[in-house]
């Protein structure tokens, strides 16, 4: 009997796809994998180099929202450790292996791109520009809306995005005339221009950390990234530390 | 039609309906119940009268409300330039007709944060016509107009596929009779040509509604998201989804519900219009 091609194709399609996971060999003995909130990006990325440097093995990195972190880890995605980007998402999290402590700090800015045509140099410079900003439903536009509140400036962007690397993009692209993000989006080189604002410092955004698994790797690293190495490698990726 | 008049068979066996065969049946079924199975579980998930309010929030009115309209004339939009298109590029003989035409679907098969992205590097704020635009005071990103121009790029094709495979079937011997007859080519095109584009006209424009209702990645990335502004329901769902998942999923509801009342009309409306071509 001839077997259609069509379930040959789907049989391939299938063995393609689970054999593709990428990082599933590349000769590291171990692995643990961390879910950590986007504005974490570049820390992250420098926190997993050297740990693996460190031992050998492999840190499997997950960016994304913290609340779609957190529906994906209670939905059981296999998460050692999950960074939030703020102690109300880590409160949603329902089963880990230790308590969330407090690793990293983080504080807004507004930037604008780098020819500054729009003329802003305070918040109050925002109104009746093209001001984007997170959302308020997300942990860095809950921040904004409170700076400006302190600041007694209206908050009346344009855009309300879902995540700081959002925010950023439509920055970087000149899209927007200006934009709040976390202080450590903006790295050194960017093509942006930092416009510091007393009341957004003061908004200090507290980063959680927890250990989903018992992993004993995955307690390692927990001690890694509070260690004054740990601490070191976070701030020169801009976040602040603890 | 062109079928092989060989070995046709004689009498009343081409009348007979060819059944599915045990395969296709069996594969079939498993594929739809499959397919089915996620659509379950999201009316499964909250209980129905949970869902008006959750409609009941500003935002979800408002998102709602953003989403018809912007379709709605999104739609009209397609109509009115897709159709002429369509019209073009099926009938017009010309060097590189293929490579436009592939032009044309290839928001079609693009993913939509592609469209987007290319979207603002035309029309953005420093964009190739965007900038010129801007130095006259006219601002497209943020703005509900950018909503239903991401709209429109990527729900065209939709129309012009259905209308290019309409005006393929109906072949041009009516205009070739009415021009004989006198009739200038535009006045053959509007009294000759559209009329017969109707089942067309209408599965393409069903169609076209529903994809512009569902516009997700264009959008963010090229108009934003601002409530009663830009933020159309599906935005609204994905934003909502960091909150209160329930809210999403009620809105994910109501959107399943608008696009399977309008496949179904558009599936109705087009397996009519066969069986009428069928037989005439």
């Amino acid at each position: 009997m001839r077997i259609p091609a069509a379930g040959l194709l789907a049989v391939a399609g299938l063995t393609l796809i689970s054999c593709g996971s990428p990082g599933a060999d590349n000769g590291a003995a171990e692995e643990i994998t961390v879910f950590s909130a986007a504005s974490l990006n570049e820390a992250f990325d420098a926190l997993a180099t050297e740990f693996e440097n460190e031992h050998d093995m492999q840190v499997n990195l997950n960016f994304g929202g913290s609340s779609s972190l957190v529906e994906q880890i209670n939905s059981g995605a296999p998460a050692d450790i999950f960074a939030a980007a703020d102690e109300r998402t880590m409160s949603w999290v329902e089963n880990t292996a230790g308590k969330p402590v407090v690793f990293a700090s983080n504080s807004l800015v507004l930037v604008t791109p780098e020819d500054h045509s729009a003329g802003i140099d305070a918040l109050a410079d925002t109104i009746g520009t093209q001001l984007v900003v997170c959302a308020p439903e997300v942990p860095c536009g809950a921040a904004a809306q409170q700076a400006f509140e302190q600041a007694g400036v209206k908050l009346s962007p344009v855009s309300e995005e879902n995540s700081v690397s959002d925010v950023y993009g439509k920055v970087l692209s000149g899209q927007a005339d200006a934009g709040v993000v976390y202080r450590s989006t903006v790295q050194e080189d960017d093509p942006v221009h930092v416009v510091e604002a007393p009341q957004l410092s003061a908004v200090v955004n507290k980063y959680p950390i927890v250990q989903v698994s018992d992993d004993e790797l995955a307690q390692e690293f927990m001690e890694f990234v509070l260690s004054d190495r740990g601490q070191q490698v976070l701030s020169d990726a801009g976040v602040g530390g603890r | 039609m062109k079928t092989p008049q060989r070995d046709r068979p004689t009498g009343n066996a081409g009348r007979v309906a060819v059944g599915s065969p045990w395969l296709t049946t069996v594969v079939g079924v498993v594929v739809a119940v499959g397919l089915l199975v996620p659509f379950l579980a999201l009316v499964v998930d909250i209980s129905p009268s949970q869902v008006p309010g959750l409609l009941a929030t500003e935002a979800a009115r408002d998102a709602l409300w953003l989403s018809l309209r912007t379709s709605l004339v999104a739609t009209v939009v397609v109509l009115v330039l897709g159709t002429p298109l369509a019209v073009f590029l099926t009938r017009s003989r010309f060097w590189g007709r293929s490579v436009v035409r592939s032009l044309v679907i290839l928001p079609l098969v693009l993913p939509p944060v592609v469209a987007g992205i290319a979207l603002t590097t035309a029309f953005g704020r420093r964009g190739l016509i965007g900038a010129q635009l801007e130095a006259w005071g006219l601002s497209i990103s943020f703005t509900t107009l950018a909503v239903v121009m991401a709209q429109v790029f990527v729900s065209l094709p939709f129309l012009v596929v259905a209308l290019e495979s309409t005006l393929a079937s109906n072949g041009d011997r009516y205009e070739k009779v009415a021009q004989s007859l006198g009739m200038s080519p535009v006045k053959s095109f509007f009294a000759v040509t559209l009329p017969l584009l109707g089942p067309g006209l209408v599965s393409g424009s069903v169609l076209t509604f529903a994809r512009a209702l569902g516009e997700f990645g264009a959008t963010i990335t090229f108009a934003g998201s601002l409530q009663g502004t830009t933020r159309t329901v599906p935005l609204e769902i994905y934003l909502q989804r960091e909150t209160d998942p329930d809210a999403a999923v009620a809105l994910s509801l109501v959107l399943m519900v608008v696009a399977i009342v309008v496949i179904g009309f558009a599936y109705s409306t087009r397996v009519n219009a066969q069986t009428a071509g069928a037989r005439g």
